[in-house]
């Protein structure tokens, strides 16, 4: 582990200093231009300088970033407006609810399709192909109609979004549940047999348990899935609350900053969720005695 | 009313044959693999179709699958057009250019343990990120043309490709790698006759998780600002004048294109990889 901590290190590290040369290059051109219209020449450490400074960049750099971030967030908490409208921290709790409430039922429909199509077969030859067909179909296209379509029905808010969150977690799923309830091989199935354990025990005794690592890999894909679910679902209700609607009205009115830092907060969140998920499964699967 | 008894009684019909198929000694062959999801495929359709007549289901919410049918033959020409700046412009120049770089940066980092070391994990974490969110970003700097969406697209499939490509490199034993130094074969030598060859069916794995990126990179692109065509644009414009038929017919044909370019990668991994033990089933 540590020995991956130097080339990890040195690898952000020439992100970052790509990055800072790059907003020179990107930024340079609008530098110049306010340059010339107030008729002063600039020196290249002034060039330089105030690249890393205008307030609407083609590319923030980022301290620019971490410091919009901090702004919005932790400067806001201290303050006591850790839920005002300008602050980041409700624009991704508003995402993150939509996100776990999705994630919730997306997975729990999963779990429950993938029991019955490993117990019945009839549904199995059905809807397999089609569950796993339906994973090389752009699902997200449809999220502007959900949410339009729900809206007319008269439902808002968090449910449409929720919605898309489920569907779009709803299939890995079901593919990864299925192929894991499937794990045990013949040998384990036939023990149980001999012990003439009834289908019920062999599900909860040994077709659940040795699913586990299946599922966990399936729900880490499944939480990114919802996360972007959230987002995406949020362009379309005009753009009021979340994260995806501090992005699009970030690119209405060129506010540069704005975006990348509501890109870094659902970076984090994706981050922090996926992290949260990777940790129960480390401790679940060492209990359950799966990894030594 | 008489719609929805329809719609029952469909349904409790072909749950029945499916039982009955998938329970008989045949359902092992091809002919019953190809038939049952047909035949559910099929049975969602009718009912679909019946219950929205039978319910009056206005067509803002939900239209029958006729319509969608009837929208798709009507508007081929319109269909054909946002097909080719989403798909053929957006998404498959971005395919090509994304994954050739992340395979081209994957073989350039190969010889470096130490970068290799660095960035896997890193891309391995930009992998699990919602990386969509770059596309208002990448729209501004590229304009409203396909090439943004290319970009978009790129992004998106650079880091799971590159993360594949990387392990699939590693992917030979030493008794293999021993044997080409018997040869006194070089590094390039050993890369192009062993070590690309097998890794192989991690960087086909990587292309097929990159054709369906591809696509929604391409369509989420154009929600955030387009020219007058594409699915992206339709989508999101006839959602707003309610014309969910035209939606549907846009989404179908993303279905299909999806279906398509993940079924030609597959094809072509078959012919690539005869050799590998999930390909001779």
């Amino acid at each position: 582990m540590m020995k991956s901590v130097v080339p990890i290190l040195t690898v952000v590290v020439a992100i970052m200093v790509l990055w800072y040369a790059a907003a020179i290059g990107m930024n340079a051109k609008w530098a110049r231009d306010q340059a010339t219209r107030a008729d002063v020449t600039l020196t290249t450490p002034e060039l330089i300088a105030d690249t890393w400074s205008q307030e609407r960049p083609v590319l923030p750099v980022p301290h620019q970033v971490a410091s919009e971030l901090w702004k919005t967030t932790g400067a806001m908490a201290l303050k006591g407006r850790a839920f005002s409208k300008r602050s980041l921290i409700f624009h991704g709790w508003i995402t993150l609810s939509a996100t776990l409430l999705g994630f919730v039922f997306g997975t729990g429909a999963g779990i429950l399709l993938a029991v019955g199509i490993v117990h019945n077969k009839a549904m199995d030859m059905s809807v397999m192909p089609w569950a796993i067909a339906s994973q090389t179909i752009p699902i997200l296209a449809i999220a502007p109609m959900i949410i339009v379509v729900l809206n007319s029905v008269g439902i808002q808010g968090l449910v449409p979004k929720a919605f898309i969150s489920a569907y779009l977690s709803f299939f890995p799923v079901v593919v990864g549940m299925v192929k894991g309830l499937r794990s045990p091989d013949g040998m384990q199935l036939d023990l149980l047999k001999t012990y003439s354990a009834s289908g019920g025990e062999t599900f909860w005794k040994l077709r659940l348990p040795s699913s586990m690592p299946y599922l966990f890999t399936a729900l880490k894909v499944g939480m990114a899935a919802s996360l972007v679910g959230a987002i995406v679902g949020e362009l379309p209700t005009g753009a009021i609350r979340g994260l995806g609607a501090r992005m699009l009205t970030g690119s209405y009115y060129g506010q540069t900053i704005q975006i990348w830092s509501a890109l870094f907060a659902a970076a984090i969140l994706a981050a922090s969720l996926v992290g949260i998920i990777s940790l129960i499964e480390r401790r679940m699967l060492k209990r359950m005695g799966v990894k030594p | 009313m008489i719609w929805v008894l329809i719609a029952i009684a469909f349904w409790a019909f072909t749950w029945w044959l499916n039982g009955r198929i998938a329970n008989s000694p045949a359902a092992g062959t091809r002919w019953a693999k190809l038939v049952v999801p047909v035949i559910f495929g099929v049975t969602v359709l009718v009912v679909w179709e019946a219950l929205v007549r039978g319910l009056n289901v206005p067509p803002v919410i939900l239209p029958p699958p006729t319509a969608i049918g009837a929208k798709v033959a009507s508007s081929l020409d319109v269909l054909w057009v946002d097909f080719v700046q989403t798909f053929m412009k957006g998404a498959l120049t971005g395919y090509l250019m994304g994954c050739g770089g992340a395979i081209a940066t994957a073989i350039l980092i190969d010889r470096s343990p130490f970068l290799q070391r660095g960035l896997l994990p890193v891309g391995n974490f930009i992998a699990a990120l919602p990386i969509i969110g770059t596309a208002p970003i990448l729209v501004m700097w590229f304009g409203f043309d396909w090439h943004s969406k290319a970009a978009v697209v790129v992004v998106m499939v650079f880091f799971p490709m590159l993360v594949n490509t990387v392990q699939g490199l590693a992917d030979t034993d030493s008794m293999q790698r021993d044997l080409m130094k018997t040869y006194s074969a070089n590094y390039w030598q050993t890369l192009l006759s062993l070590r690309l060859p097998a890794a192989m069916p991690a960087i086909f794995n990587g292309l097929k998780v990159a054709t369906t990126l591809a696509l929604i990179g391409a369509i989420v692109a154009e929600f955030f600002g387009s020219p007058i065509k594409g699915m992206g644009f339709r989508i999101s414009t006839e959602v707003g004048r309610l014309g969910l038929d035209m939606v549907w017919a846009e989404i179908t044909i993303a279905a299909i294109a999806g279906s398509a370019f993940y079924g030609i990668v597959a094809v072509i991994e078959k012919g690539v990889t005869f050799w590998h033990p999930s390909q001779r089933g």
